[in-house]
């Protein structure tokens, strides 16, 4: 069979979401966040809601993620994004608002915003990028950092004493009553990013059912914040990681 | 619901005039002297009738970015709170004027510094008219002095914010939220449909729709090229507002041979003393800035060339006296009289003042 032959659309298999700008992206190469964007891009166009979909960008390494996913964005504040999407999802109550945030912004500076959208049940949906790592900035010591771990700020390796623990703020979302489902996941193998494509369409569906808040913890790898290459940042993460972030459901109320 | 005339308070007559108004939504956080304005709201229920969305957030960071989130979408929104609040809101108010986005804020200014006192103050005047938060910006400051200006500048702080995608902001202070005065209640608007909103603000961040292109609404801009444009485009619009909507009110000012400057409900009170000395042949006159910003520089100037002396009069230790100073530009003396930490001046007050500055009156 000649190359002709093979390329004809009954034979596609892959091709760049229609809804995955051509913009070149800034993140680095082994970075989790260019395919979670992928699966969201996917996933407006499948379940046929770009044209109601309003993003919140966060501060942080995602904070131009508007730039590569082609629905309305708005860029909010550091840990701000729940508190726009809370007014932005119910004075457009017809429309899909999402928020995509790190972990400093969501679980640091943006605690309090969190917990309260939360709480209030917005009808929203989180998706949570936990690398453990302050990308954007050079690296620093996020809430999410694993004790031991070297960051910018903590040169010689997160202490209790010092910096107090790791914050599993999932697992605290998933005790509210305003949460509807909330879900730990991972994109570094295939299956992995399978499940975490149907954890974010949930999300999203329960979103527009107007269910409550969802979100989805997505545990990530920074190769460049944590000095390895993408392929041992998989291996790091799957052995040091899930211990203290285990993937799976906290909440599901179907 | 119809034009009415009622009896209520400051705090009050705002609540009534954002849902008169057709706002889309008002989101704030309780504290004295301005939590009138959200009981009012949660009293009225305009959800019911109108649809204005009504939440009490869990800060005043929160409040003012749900503003920042919900004016992104075009809506009219709307935030209140005091001194200690608005510091809070500050982040929120740079980033609605850096994505030139549309909103009114509304200030009931009791005393500072710090946690300070529920009396009434003008002591934010500084933080409402040069900045407040980070970055080059101006917010449209309106002040006003009577309860119907409490209402009337609802609409005004909206229809400006609109017209010029910027912050707006009522400063007003404790007195006149918490007074209670006959007032004109207009009657009722329609919000805008979606269609209205999308014609009004093709740039709002609400879902594509129909759109070939994104929007998006943002304050961020790393090629410093780009960022320097922006702020020009922003100096741009500013020097537009400052030609366009200046607005001010005099009194006796026509034979004036003395001027005293103030704001808000204290201007009420600069004016019996006014009428005190004028019945003993004191030829004193009026000029209450309605917006304090833009500035009214221009006439304080005119009127500098008219008269012996300037003063002004605030609730603070000595802050709108600066642009008056610039405004007179040194052809007459310009002194400042004012009380703070939540006291109050009465009108032999104020005239004794004039006198101590200018001996010549007694």
């Amino acid at each position: 069979m000649t190359p002709e032959e093979i390329i004809k659309p009954e034979n596609k298999v892959y091709s760049r979401p229609r809804l995955l700008t051509e913009n070149v992206t800034h993140y680095c190469p082994g970075c989790s966040h260019g395919v979670v964007h992928r699966i969201i891009a996917e996933l407006l166009d499948e379940m046929g809601v770009a044209d109601k979909a309003i993003g919140i960008a966060p501060v942080g390494c995602a904070v131009f993620a508007y730039n590569y996913i082609d629905v309305d964005w708005v860029e909010a504040a550091h840990g701000r994004a729940p508190a726009l999407a809370t007014a932005a999802s119910r004075l457009n109550p017809d429309k899909l608002v999402f928020t995509y945030q790190g972990d400093g912004d969501l679980a640091a500076i943006g605690t309090a915003e969190t917990i309260h959208a939360a709480n209030r049940g917005e009808n929203i949906a989180i998706i949570f990028i936990n690398n453990a790592i302050y990308g954007m900035t050079g690296g620093q010591m996020a809430p999410t950092t694993l004790l031991g771990m070297k960051t910018a700020t903590t040169p010689y390796g997160r202490t209790a004493e010092l910096n107090g623990y790791p914050l599993a703020i999932t697992n605290l979302l998933a005790q509210l009553d305003g949460t509807c489902y909330v879900t730990r996941q991972a994109v570094h193998t295939p299956a992995s990013v399978r499940k975490t494509k149907a954890a974010i369409k949930k999300a999203f569906e329960n979103a527009m059912a107007k269910k409550g808040t969802s979100v989805v913890e997505v545990v990530g790898t920074c190769s460049s914040g944590w000095k390895m290459t993408p392929a041992q940042s998989n291996d790091w993460m799957a052995e040091h990681m899930f211990e203290k972030y285990p993937l799976g459901d906290l909440k599901n109320e179907d | 619901m119809e034009e009415e005339v009622r009896l209520m308070k400051g705090n009050e007559a705002i609540a009534h005039a954002a849902i008169r108004y057709g706002a889309d939504g008002y989101f704030g956080y309780p504290i004295t002297p301005q939590s009138e304005v959200l009981e009012t709201l949660a009293e009225l229920r305009p959800w019911e009738t109108t649809g204005m969305v009504v939440l009490q957030a869990e800060s005043e960071v929160a409040a003012i970015n749900m503003v920042y989130g919900g004016a992104a979408t075009g809506k009219a929104v709307m935030t209140s709170s005091s001194s200690p609040g608005v510091s809070l809101k500050q982040e929120g108010i740079s980033y609605l004027a850096a994505s030139e986005l549309p909103a009114l804020i509304v200030n009931v200014m009791r005393g500072g510094p710090g946690l300070g006192t529920i009396q009434p103050s003008q002591a934010d005047y500084f933080q409402a008219t040069k900045g407040g938060g980070h970055g080059d910006y101006h917010m449209i400051v309106l002040a006003p002095a009577t309860v119907q200006e409490m209402t009337d500048f609802v609409a005004l702080g909206f229809d400006l914010a609109f017209k010029y995608r910027n912050p707006a902001m009522i400063l007003a202070d404790g007195i006149v939220g918490q007074m209670m005065e006959k007032v004109v209640l207009p009657p009722q608007r329609p919000r805008r449909t979606e269609e209205e909103l999308r014609a009004q603000c093709p740039w709002a961040a609400c879902g594509r729709g129909d759109r070939d292109h994104r929007n998006v609404v943002t304050s961020l801009e790393l090629d410093s090229a780009k960022m320097e444009e922006n702020n020009h485009r922003f100096q741009r619009t500013y020097r537009l507002i400052e030609e366009n909507e200046i607005r001010f009110k005099e009194y006796y000012t026509e034979d004036a041979e003395y001027l005293i400057v103030a704001f808000g409900s204290i201007a009420r009170i600069c004016l019996k003393a006014i009428e005190e000395a004028r019945e003993a042949g004191i030829k004193i006159g009026l000029l209450r800035p309605i917006t304090l910003w833009p500035f009214p520089t221009a006439e304080i100037a005119r009127l500098s060339k008219q008269v012996r002396g300037i003063l002004t009069v605030e609730l603070n230790a000595g802050q709108m006296v600066e642009d008056v100073r610039l405004s007179a530009e040194g052809r007459v003396p310009v002194f400042h009289f004012g009380r703070m930490g939540g006291m109050i001046p009465n009108p032999t007050e104020v005239l004794e003042a004039l006198k101590n500055d200018f001996p010549e009156l007694r």
